[in-house]
């Protein structure tokens, strides 16, 4: 049951990111090309998904969506974890240590907890307020916003790490703190850090989605999963369907990253398949 | 360095109460820099891009912008201990006065929603972990997978498409307040506040779950169910409370989530809520009102998190350790 949950993600994430790559290539229509003589025509052997209002294919634009999706996925989740792990490793390194560097840790783990009291929607909102919405206002503030979950998982991994005896032999062969770090900690904790970045990659899309609904994401005329269930609203009378296609492509990604994410979390950690979801 | 010696509860509450008020100031110092520090100038917004530089540095000295920021950020931070947010720089109207006729709805809309998925995700986190074994429980489990994957947004716009729109149950959107009366009240939140609280249920019933499936191995349970109890009536003794802690964490870490959600919801369903404000103020560049209402938000969140944590002592009795007790 649990190695499907793995499967199925895995194939979710390879049909998001395939769309996405392939849009770069290749869609059925110009997803910016407006045909008024196709609008809102319905799922047909022509447009398997239909046309909007604008008579451009739904298909073509669910495809650029997902390039847009996937895009802002990966830089968030990169700024995340390269501002996240390092300190969270420094963070766990320190906080047996002597005074000074635990009081740094201590520092960076208050930051951290303020930092979390900050969804990346407000952060967003506040970034777009002054620099404008924008891709890359999504990424910055995705990725800052997900840094709080990185640093804690990276901390409580190296903590872990730090007991263990290769350490402690790297240590008494005058290794240094920073050594340690690179040669020892970082590729014990880099299947949590995987798991993390697999989660965080199904949340990055939803907030992109959200933040595109709201406008404060990629500017026109970029088709985006978020801004097609906004132009989707007027037509809730007469063509319901055009909110239904974003909202499945959303869900299924989202589905798929959180499935691989849970699927490796219990392939790696055989003691948190029953308990621990 | 010395065993740390366990503080008393009064002296902890007291830690914690401190850590809140040095967050807040930070929190507040964050917000301030990245709306101010940014590139961007609120003068020039106001007046429109064919002003002349006089004008615009005029009206720059009025606003107090030609000031260095320490000094801005000191006399902000002053009107905030005065429950001062500052004045809008387009409307001139206090930000505060903008605020709170919108904070009832906004708190209605998360208060509710995070009540409904409490009732929701407790008895099926609970039933997924009891029959975790068996299809049903599987299906609970996959239920809630599936609710964390959908976006609140999209789950509006569908509710209001089947309930508003097709079968016209509920209205599509709009606020009435509640002294209009409760049955329109409630009508017109029904739909937003069961968007909202499904995500949250599927968040805590995975939380819910694996509680439950850790009890269901301690031994005070198996002693109950020893002793006669039924499943139902032992989990409820001595689950719940056994739970109640990690629940409550995530409920209280969730609450940033549920109002970034609500900022969403209000504008799918045309609330008049503090997100509405918000969003407005984004598209009018006006900094001191965005500032502001962030930062309340922000502020409500840690102070939840700082109940969150004093609550602990009154949930755990282990936690309640006067000084000098041995742990």
């Amino acid at each position: 049951m649990k190695r499907a949950a793995l499967v199925i993600g895995l194939v979710l994430v390879a049909g998001t990111v395939l769309t996405a790559l392939l849009s770069l290539a290749w869609t059925p229509y110009d997803p910016l090309a407006v045909v008024p003589a196709n609008r809102l025509m319905g799922p047909g052997p022509g447009h398997w998904l239909g046309t909007d209002g604008y008579g451009i294919d739904l298909l073509s634009r669910i495809m650029v969506g997902a390039r847009i999706a996937v895009l802002v996925g990966v830089v968030a989740v990169a700024i995340a974890a390269l501002v996240g792990v390092p300190l969270g490793i420094l963070a766990g390194t320190a906080a047996k240590a002597e005074r000074w560097p635990r009081l740094v840790a201590d520092v960076v783990m208050r930051g951290n907890d303020i930092l979390y009291a900050f969804p990346a929607m407000l952060l967003a909102i506040l970034l777009a307020a002054v620099l404008g919405g924008s891709t890359a206002t999504a990424m910055i503030a995705i990725g800052v916003a997900n840094i709080p979950p990185f640093l804690r998982v990276a901390r409580a991994a190296t903590l872990q790490v730090s007991v263990s005896d290769f350490v402690t032999a790297a240590r008494g062969a005058g290794i240094g703190r920073f050594g340690i770090a690179v040669r020892h900690v970082l590729p014990n904790i880099a299947p949590v850090v995987a798991v993390q970045a697999s989660l965080a990659f199904g949340m990055s899309i939803l907030s992109e989605a959200a933040l595109s609904y709201l406008g404060l994401s990629t500017p026109l005329p970029t088709p985006t999963w978020g801004r097609m269930l906004n132009e989707a609203q007027p037509y809730a009378w007469s063509d319901p369907l055009l909110a239904v296609w974003p909202g499945l492509a959303i869900g299924l990604a989202v589905l798929g990253f959180n499935l691989l994410g849970d699927g490796l979390r219990d392939l790696l950690d055989p003691r948190l398949r029953e308990s621990v979801q | 360095m010395p065993p740390r010696v366990p503080l008393s509860v009064p002296l902890r509450l007291l830690q914690r109460l401190g850590v809140f008020v040095a967050s807040v100031v930070v929190a507040s110092l964050l917000v301030f820099l990245v709306a101010s520090a940014l590139p961007g100038n609120v003068a020039q917004v106001v007046l429109g891009v064919q002003a002349t530089p006089e004008a615009v540095a005029r009206l720059e000295q009025e606003f107090g912008l030609d000031r260095p920021w320490p000094v801005r950020y000191g006399a902000w931070f002053a009107g905030l201990l005065r429950f001062d947010l500052g004045r809008s720089y387009l409307t001139g109207q206090p930000v505060l006065d903008q605020v709170l006729p919108r904070l009832g709805v906004t708190s209605w809309l998360v208060g509710l929603a995070m009540v409904l998925a409490l009732l929701v995700a407790v008895p099926l986190g609970m039933w997924a972990a009891v029959r975790r074994r068996h299809a049903d429980g599987f299906l609970a489990s996959a239920l809630s997978q599936v609710g964390l994957a959908v976006p609140s947004f999209w789950l509006g716009i569908l509710a209001s498409l089947v309930f508003a729109v097709q079968l016209g149950w509920f209205p599509a959107n709009g606020y009435v307040p509640l002294s209009a009366g409760f049955g329109p009240w409630a009508r017109h939140l029904v739909l937003p506040v069961v968007a909202l609280s499904a995500v949250q249920s599927a968040v805590l019933a995975r939380y819910v779950r694996s509680a439950t499936v850790e009890v269901l191995h301690e031994d005070y349970y198996r002693t109950a169910r020893a002793g006669g109890w039924r499943t139902v009536q032992a989990l409820l003794r001595h689950g719940l409370r056994n739970m109640s802690l990690s629940v409550v964490t995530v409920v209280g870490l969730q609450l940033a989530t549920l109002l970034a959600g609500a900022i969403i919801i209000e504008s799918v369903f045309a609330l008049p809520g503090l997100g509405r404000l918000l969003l407005d103020a984004v598209a009018q560049r006006d900094l001191m009102v965005v500032q502001g209402v962030v930062l309340l938000l922000v502020v409500a969140v840690l102070a939840i998190n700082a109940l969150v944590d004093m609550s602990y002592a009154l949930l755990d009795p282990r936690l309640r350790i006067e000084r000098g007790q041995v742990r």
